[in-house]
């Protein structure tokens, strides 16, 4: 009894794909979020990488350094304090890099919106967001709905036509 | 412990000390004048029938600009004796400023630092008295009654 890739390649030797697909399948895969945390949300990206939720099923591995993160998950209130450090991190993020915006804190300030005088009201604000994640703070399994929604996301790029390159050209 | 307390620093500074006294709040509540702070405390530290020796908390507290007084509000525990005293004391809010207890309770200087920091109360001989949560360069102390936040901070703007 061979292996499953012995016994696939075995017969034609030859596999054909699409070299954007064999890449956004490399890539949404392997989203590897970056090990920080900042309010309570953090709690519930914990749960989600503990046993009963197992991120890790996904490919998702948490990294303690931003040079080999692929997404950063800002899980929590961004403060103006916390607001330089997070930017920073994004910068030294290499590319292809993506933002999952957790909860209302990031998302728009969340219960802080008015009086919060010390809150970003909203995270995009300081850096771009593909995904925004809702709740106070969102279940374990929101925030795998939020990983799915951006495995779909990278699906659907292409060498041939980044998205980023295409947003430019039409404004 | 409110008569007691009042005996012994009549004794002590040979005159009446507490300005104010309200037995309602709790713990019970006395108010000094600030120029008696600092040696009002250190007795009430080293003092045999009292040793109030851990400062819980210090608060500041706006009484607004249409009042224009401040209080620093120090809330201290006696271990030995297990039992608690609120001291008050109320200073001018145009260029509030009180003495420092740092020297009496280690404690007090994140305390302070945080009063500093919030209300702008400044604590005279404190050894480092910088800003502890907000950034070092935030403009305005945020629990005034009349605080207005900034427009821009490092260029993200504030308002929602």
């Amino acid at each position: 009894m061979k292996g499953l890739l012995d016994r696939k390649f075995e017969n034609g030797g030859v596999l054909v794909s699409r070299l954007d697909d064999l890449i956004n399948w490399a890539r949404l895969s392997s989203m590897w979020p970056m090990t920080f945390g900042i309010a309570c949300c953090a709690i519930e990206f914990m749960g989600t990488g503990a046993t009963p939720y197992d991120m890790d099923r996904f490919g998702i591995v948490p990294r303690a350094s931003p040079r080999q993160t692929d997404v950063m998950l800002v899980a929590g209130t961004v403060t103006f304090k916390m607001a330089d450090r997070i930017k920073r991190l994004y910068e030294q993020m290499a590319e292809p890099r993506y933002v999952i915006s957790m909860g209302s804190c990031s998302n728009c300030g969340g219960p802080y919106w008015e009086h919060g005088y010390h809150v970003v009201k909203g995270v995009d604000r300081i850096v771009p967001v593909d995904v925004y994640v809702p709740g106070c703070p969102p279940r374990p399994e929101a925030l795998i709905g939020g990983f799915m929604k951006l495995q779909e996301k990278i699906r659907n790029e292409s060498l041939m036509a980044p998205g980023a390159v295409e947003k430019l050209l039409e404004s | 412990m409110i008569e007691q307390l009042s005996d012994i620093l009549r004794d002590h500074f040979g005159r009446d000390t507490l300005l104010e006294v309200r037995e309602q709040d709790s713990p019970v509540s006395v108010r000094i004048a600030p120029d008696d702070l600092l040696p009002v405390c250190r007795l009430l530290h080293s003092h045999e029938s009292f040793f109030f020796d851990l400062l819980n908390c210090v608060t500041g507290l706006d009484n607004g600009p249409e009042n224009g007084t401040m209080e620093v509000i120090y809330n201290l525990t006696s271990i030995p004796f297990e039992r608690s005293l609120m001291l008050r004391v109320q200073i001018d809010r145009n260029s509030p400023s009180v003495e420092s207890v740092t020297s009496i309770w280690k404690t007090a200087n994140w305390l302070e630092r945080e009063t500093f920091d919030l209300l702008g109360i400044r604590f005279e001989n404190h050894p480092d008295l910088r800003r502890i949560l907000l950034p070092a360069d935030w403009e305005g102390y945020p629990l005034r009654k009349d605080y207005e936040h900034q427009e821009k901070y490092h260029g993200i703007t504030v308002k929602y």
